[in-house]
């Protein structure tokens, strides 16, 4: 396939640092897009704001870069102005579930039918590296010197939690695995998740010694626990694991389903 | 000349005089074509506390449509009545219900005190239409909209399927008014 | 018995606005509730489907501002509606319309504050909040109405603002003319004046979505109409991408201020009432303009030559008709619901020329007549 159909190539090179996995995420999406064979007038890419929200600039669709944590929130007003529109969300953990946190399980509640790829880097790469609501007990930011006293959110599990249709985690370095999720996150009626961990190797990596963007991606490769087989792990082995997998795959009337029955009943009073 | 009439509806929130200043306004304005406004002060509760709804008919603008020179109040509550009961105009009416508000205020005004929660109960069994008698009593005293105006804005403003209950309640409050106007003939409207 | 007239009714602010927007065009409403401004969303949530719009409940404030800027990128005329502490939550995301040029309509029922202050009771104190509630610089549009009828019609033409200029509009009401009952005999829908967005006329790889224009307002496209583009709160060049160039930077700033302030004679609408011979001069605006109506009435006929000049539109500032008006007069009486917010906007526009007279409340009840024609008489 032709990547630069799909780039606007003016805006290269892009911000993203040596190392960092934003990179893959967006040729992944680009790829499943590709095999769709979606027109591009007919899809629009929303983000909020941080390194992996700089991803609409980049790419030849109907692009919103909005403001912080809110892409969820414009997102829901523009699918539902325009149902035709394939309309997908890229954010990070800061945006999606930090200051975005109360849109995003709500969007979930509501079943709308918008696919969220959340590029999860356990930090705040835009503003230099603090603390993010994914960040793991203990680690290190700019703003958690002598480690993070908080508990790290599960994504997936939240997103399970307030209702999606579809809900499924992977890495950077699992590509096939990730092109896989996010055609089925793509192509799924309803509020679609695919949370992608990415290496941050500026931030994260280095406040943490965990080497370059080399080392984080084979640690990826090495630490990754299918859901199937975490089932059969203690919470000791599970430490430090990536636990990856579907872990949601439903069907169930999405808003816009029940939108309609609101309509036809407006009719008969 | 032109006119204002200045009505002042209180009582607790939920006992439906906001509806009473409603129907009584749409009378004025919809079917009499007078001018009218209806407004309301209440606390952030959806229920209880003390309420007002205020009605102003007029032939001509409104511009101001707070009451401040009021020809008639009705007080439903004691808390109500201490709270609101003010600026009636020295030849003004004050409705009281007979049960529940027992130290109206005095004054140079005329105090008119009928069992209207008590007759809602008795006489209709339905303690929700004390409003409706309510309204009744305000247009036998007040005089100032067609009782053919009232009763269709009635019908047009409550629930249907009660429509009938609510006239009847309406009927209840001109009849109570009514009695007290032959007992009172000084004040003959 | 039949109405007076099949045309009137008896019908709330909050009502009026709700069927102004529909009768706008309006077919998109996100909100949140909050007194005294929830009756906006009920009829609409009733309404909406009716007329095959969308009406959507939010999880909160932001979002509820959020969508409707989707909404309106989509191609569909939307409006939020909320009230002080919503107002001060959107802020953000309307600082966000007015840096993308995003058309949409904010309803702001003006009730006590600070904080939660007085969720059921009057207040004007929005109205600099209004004009400076987001961070950086700005042109906004802000209309006030005074009566039910007004609501209406300023709905629409907060609508028709916003689809010419491609901007935010803020209908600033307040708790009074939101919850009365008045009178009001609604236009026949074909003798409305209805203003849509104007739309690209070159093919999309001509297009330039934020080109300098000689009207200043490029035009504007929907999103999934074929014209891809890149909408961002960023600063940006006339592409819509960001930009760090300063002459590029200022260029847009300089254009989204310009655009308001060089319609200001289109935009700015006041009213007025027995300005002819008159001493003493009146500025009011919202509920407030009733009492002030009244008091001028009163003033007249005990023989005080007062007027009133009510301000429909607060932004941009009536500094003009103000300033023209004040040279007939020894004084100016400027009553509010806050302690000066538009009284200290008459000084400026007046440059301090002659004495400005506060009269202020801020404890939830209306200003009455007779306080005003205090002030009038002196």
């Amino acid at each position: 396939m032709d990547y630069l159909y799909y780039l606007r190539q003016s805006k290269m090179p892009h911000i993203w640092c040596d190392g960092c996995g934003h990179g893959i995420v967006l040729k992944s999406l680009l790829r499943v897009i590709d095999k769709l064979g979606w027109d591009k007038n007919d899809v629009a890419v929303v983000s909020g704001i941080g390194c992996s929200s700089r991803t609409p600039g980049y790419v030849d669709f109907n692009t919103l870069h909005t403001t912080h944590g809110r892409a969820l929130a414009f997102a829901t007003g523009l699918k539902i102005a325009k149902p035709q529109l394939h309309v997908i969300v890229v954010t990070g953990d800061g945006d999606a579930v930090a200051i975005g946190g109360n849109h995003f399980i709500h969007a979930a509640r509501r079943n709308i039918d918008i696919s969220v790829i959340i590029y999860n880097n356990y930090i705040y790469g835009m503003t230099g590296g603090q603390v993010s609501p994914t960040t793991p007990t203990m680690k290190k930011a700019t703003t958690t010197p002598f480690g993070n006293p908080d508990a790290p959110f599960d994504i997936s599990r939240l997103a399970a939690a307030a209702g999606a249709a579809y809900v499924a985690r992977t890495t950077v370095y699992h590509y096939a695995r990730m092109d896989l999720y996010i055609e089925q996150a793509l192509t799924k009626k309803g509020f679609s998740v695919v949370e992608v961990l990415s290496p941050c190797p500026t931030s994260y990596g280095k406040l943490n010694k965990l080497g370059n963007g080399v080392d984080m991606l084979m640690y990826q490769k090495e630490n990754t626990v299918s859901l199937e087989k975490a089932a059969q792990l203690t919470p000791e082995e599970l430490e430090n694991k990536i636990v990856v997998g579907v872990f949601v795959d439903k069907e169930q009337a999405d808003y816009q389903e029940h939108y309609q029955k609101v309509v036809q009943k407006s009719h008969n009073v | 000349m032109a006119f204002r009439y200045e009505i002042r509806l209180s009582g607790a929130g939920g006992q439906g005089l906001i509806l009473v200043g409603k129907v009584l306004a749409e009378a004025a304005a919809i079917y009499d074509g007078l001018n009218a406004t209806q407004s309301q002060s209440y606390g952030p509760e959806a229920r209880g506390g003390a309420s007002r709804s205020e009605v102003i008919i007029s032939d001509t603008d409104i511009d101001y449509p707070k009451a401040e020179n009021i020809d008639i109040l009705l007080a439903l509550t004691q808390e109500a009545c201490d709270k609101y009961g003010s600026d009636v105009k020295p030849d003004g009416i004050i409705v009281i219900d007979s049960q529940t508000v027992t130290n109206p205020p005095a004054g140079n005004f005329t105090v008119v005190s009928l069992p209207i929660l008590q007759s809602a109960v008795e006489r209709l069994g339905k303690f929700v239409v004390a409003n409706i008698i309510a309204l009744g009593v305000i247009h036998k005293l007040s005089n100032i909209v067609s009782e053919e105006a009232i009763k269709s804005a009635i019908r047009s403003r409550v629930p249907k399927g009660t429509e009938e209950i609510n006239l009847k309640a309406f009927q209840t409050g001109v009849d109570l008014a009514t009695e007290w106007l032959k007992n009172h003939p000084d004040h003959a409207t | 018995m039949e109405k007076s007239n099949p045309n009137v009714y008896m019908m709330q602010g909050n009502t009026a606005c709700a069927e102004g927007a529909i009768a706008a065009g309006c077919r998109f409403f996100a909100g949140y509730p909050i007194t005294p401004s929830t009756e906006i969303a009920e009829v609409l949530a009733y309404r909406l489907p009716q007329v095959g719009g969308n009406f959507i409940q939010m999880e909160d404030e932001i979002a509820a501002m959020g969508a409707v800027i989707g909404a309106s990128l989509g191609g569909v005329k939307a409006m939020t509606a909320t009230s002080g502490p919503g107002f001060s939550l959107k802020q953000e995301n309307i600082g966000f319309a007015a840096m993308a040029e995003i058309p949409v309509v904010v309803v702001d029922v003006q009730r006590g504050g600070p904080s939660t202050g007085l969720p059921t009771h009057v207040s004007q104190s929005d109205m600099m909040q209004a004009r400076w509630g987001t961070h950086g610089d700005h042109g906004i549009i802000a209309l006030c109405p005074s009566t039910v009828r007004e609501t209406y019609d300023l709905t629409i033409r907060a609508f028709n603002l916003s689809e010419q200029f491609r901007t935010p509009v803020l209908l600033m009401t307040d708790e009074i003319i939101a919850h009365l009952n008045e009178k009001i005999e609604l236009p026949e829908p074909s003798t409305i004046k209805i203003i849509n967005r104007q739309k690209p006329t070159v093919p999309p790889e001509k297009y330039v979505p934020y080109a300098m224009t000689d009207t200043d307002i490029p035009p504007m496209a929907n999103f999934g109409e074929g014209y891809r583009y890149h909408v961002t709160g960023l600063a940006h060049d006339e592409t819509g991408f960001p930009t760090n160039d300063p002459a590029k930077i200022e260029e847009q700033l300089l254009r989204i201020n310009r655009k308001i302030e060089r319609y200001r004679d289109e935009i700015v609408e006041v009213e007025e009432f027995a300005t002819e011979k008159m001493e003493v001069l009146v500025i009011a605006y919202g509920a407030t303009a009733r009492s002030a109506k009244k008091a001028v009435q009163l003033a007249r006929e005990n023989g005080r030559r007062a007027g009133l000049l009510k301000l429909k539109t607060i932004w941009p500032f009536p500094e003009k008709e103000i300033a023209q008006l004040a040279q007939k007069v020894s004084r100016i009486v400027v009553p509010e619901l806050n302690l000066g917010q538009i009284a200290h906007e008459v000084e400026w526009a007046t440059c301090r020329a002659l004495p400005v007279v506060r009269v202020n409340r801020i404890n939830g009840e209306p200003i009455t007549p007779h306080e005003i024609l205090q002030a009038i008489v002196g």
